[in-house]
């Protein structure tokens, strides 16, 4: 291998194949134009940390990786394999959509989790994460049972199975909605600000489950302001401001070394 | 103050007197008078004939004519429903030949008075003799004389359902509508298709806001069925006791037989609507009360017994209770 295991870019190594490409990705929402251009390449057991203020457009990045939005522009790739569309445009130029149950089997391999939990609330926790599994790829109930309760026990749910979501605080909201993700053996994990609704005393333990999850080598991309997680578990710091990817590289480089003002101006309000 | 002094718990509860409500007891006392005075005038009048009405409360004419009734009520409100789902659906569909006709479904059959098509599902048979199934100007593959498929009680199933059905379709709509969009997302984003998060996520969460007034529904349709002598349909309650009232020439004893028999099975319905409601209630709690939109269903059993097994939740602000 000829690349350089050191460069920014590619802190993990360069042995590793890239699972997330999105080049050139513009979005428009009327006349707001949101995302300005983005491009990031995410490899795989990479944790990738989105930070920038309020309305940058980090949510909206994140919603383009799986679909839940259209990118206006651009393209992303997922394991070099085009999303949303057929790989080869038509002979007239344009491209294909796909149709929605192949968009679906695209999604269903990419877990997200979202910043208000989205709990099923007519299921048990058990029931949550067994439903994808069962409906989706069509596993035995048994065996999905079996999983669901292996998943809920490592994110240290194990006693709390039987409950409603509306039995359950919000950490412990939030780490079922991680093992219902979990549950499809997503080969990437998106977070959108997975601690922002909960209180103080409760982040530390969904922190810990994401921890746990990049120990295990999980590509994951995580929105976030928590600089301290950050810190920790980055691989890369991605700074996005105003629709555009204004700085990347290590956590190091990126929240100690600042180099434009727009990130100094918001690590000082975030630190 | 008197002090009952409860060692354990350390304080001593407030033994409270109820302020004054006089004007609220007055009422009351005018109120039940006038109920008893009601419930005399019932017992006593001999026009009502008692004696005749316990007579004909069991017959078998009137027991035929209940089961008919209910049998009307249920299949039309199931036939209604399955039309109302599919006609809400396509009102939420993003072509719009299928919005529209899901429109003017609704418009249509909301519009015209229930007897009128009633009447005119009795007469389709002349309007419609026949039913070929074939290639158009070709030869004929099928066909059905629909005098032998609609019977005057499949004409009244059909009139009732589909007039019900744009009651429904506005009530399953609002009842879609009234799911977090937030629920379709984390859904999609597990992969599922538009049909099974329609089937498995949206529709029994919908169905918390959609059972109590199709509880309404399904009692006012038991009502609505004294209708169908328009079609004409001769076997249910109201026909059965008007008959027997115009043969003995006594209308008021029968119509008290009708009216308790309409009464009873509301009542079972009733009773139906209370479990519905507490099924499709479960995982909604009382901690929620903006989610939570009509109908007190709560978890029930099975809820308490996943509290009592966690034993102790500090994370819970609010103590678990038996209501
Ligand atoms: N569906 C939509 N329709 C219209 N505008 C939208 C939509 N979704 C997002 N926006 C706008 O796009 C911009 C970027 O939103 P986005 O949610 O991506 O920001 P963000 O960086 O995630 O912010 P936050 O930190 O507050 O979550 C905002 O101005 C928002 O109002
Ligand atoms: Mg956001």
């Amino acid at each position: 291998m000829s690349q350089n295991p050191e460069t920014p870019e590619n802190p993990v190594g360069a042995a590793s194949p890239v699972v997330i490409q999105v080049e050139g990705v513009h979005k428009t929402f009327g006349d707001l134009h949101v995302l300005k251009g983005c491009d990031l390449t995410v490899r795989s057991g990479e944790v990738a940390v989105l930070v920038g203020p309020s309305g940058s457009g980090k949510s909206t990045l994140l919603r383009c990786i799986n679909q839940l939005e259209e990118p206006t522009a651009g393209r992303v790739l997922v394991d070099g394999v085009v999303q949303g569309y057929r790989a080869e445009p038509l002979p007239d130029g344009r491209w294909q959509k796909l149709r929605p149950v192949e968009i679906a089997a695209q999604r269903s391999r990419i877990g997200m989790v979202f910043q208000r939990f989205h709990l099923f609330p007519h299921l048990t926790a058990l029931a949550n994460v067994m439903e994808a599994p069962v409906q989706v790829r069509g596993l035995p109930r048994a065996a999905a049972e079996a999983k669901a309760r292996e998943l809920l026990e490592r994110v240290g749910l194990g006693d709390r199975a039987d409950h409603y979501p509306s039995e359950l605080s919000g950490g412990q909201q939030q780490r079922v909605a991680i093992a219902r993700a979990l549950a499809m053996d997503p080969e990437l994990m998106l977070f959108d600000e997975p601690t922002s609704a909960l209180d103080p005393e409760l982040v530390s333990e969904v922190l810990g489950v994401l921890k746990d999850l990049a120990a295990d080598g999980m590509t994951m991309v995580v929105v976030t302001h928590e600089m301290g997680f950050a810190r920790e578990v980055a691989d890369r710091v991605v700074f996005m401001d105003e629709g555009r990817i204004l700085e990347s590289g290590t956590a190091e480089q990126v929240i100690d070394h600042p180099r434009s003002e727009r990130l100094k101006g918001f690590l000082a309000s975030v630190l | 103050m008197t002090t009952t002094h409860a060692p354990d718990e350390g304080f001593t509860p407030i033994r409270a007197k109820a302020a004054p409500r006089p004007g609220t007891w007055i009422s009351a006392v005018i109120v039940a008078a006038l109920a008893l005075g009601l419930i005399w005038f019932l017992v006593t009048n001999p026009v009502l004939e008692w004696g005749t009405v316990t007579t004909y409360l069991l017959d078998v004419k009137v027991v035929q004519g209940v089961g008919w009734t209910l049998l009307l009520t249920v299949l039309s409100m199931i036939l209604g429903t399955v039309v109302a789902l599919t006609a809400a659906i396509m009102r939420r569909s993003e072509n719009p030949v299928l919005r529209g006709v899901s429109w003017a479904y609704i418009f249509v059959f909301r519009g015209i008075p229930v007897y009128t098509q009633l009447v005119f599902w009795g007469l389709f048979t002349v309007i419609v003799p026949k039913i070929v199934i074939g290639v158009p100007f070709g030869p004929e593959l099928l066909s059905f004389s629909t005098r032998d498929l609609l019977t005057a009680f499949w004409a009244a199933v059909i009139g009732l359902g589909l007039n019900e059905g744009a009651y429904l379709a506005e009530i399953i709509r609002s009842g879609l509508n009234s799911v977090d969009r937030g629920q379709t997302e984390a859904s999609k984003a597990l992969g599922m298709s538009n049909g099974t998060i329609l089937r498995r996520i949206i529709v029994p969460q919908a169905m918390r806001v959609i059972v109590p007034p199709l509880g309404n529904e399904t009692i006012g349709m038991l009502k609505t069925t004294s209708l169908v002598l328009a079609v004409p349909f001769t076997l249910d309650l109201t026909f059965a006791t008007n008959g027997i009232a115009n043969k003995l020439f006594t209308p008021i004893p029968l119509l008290i037989v009708a009216a308790l028999w309409y009464l009873a099975i509301t009542s079972v319905l009733m009773v139906g609507q209370h479990y519905l409601e507490r099924y499709f209630g479960r995982g909604f709690d009382a901690r929620t009360p903006a989610r939570a939109g009509g109908g007190g269903g709560r978890g029930g059993r099975s809820r308490q017994a996943a509290v009592n097994s966690a034993g102790t939740t500090p994370q819970d602000p609010l103590p678990e209770v038996e209501l």
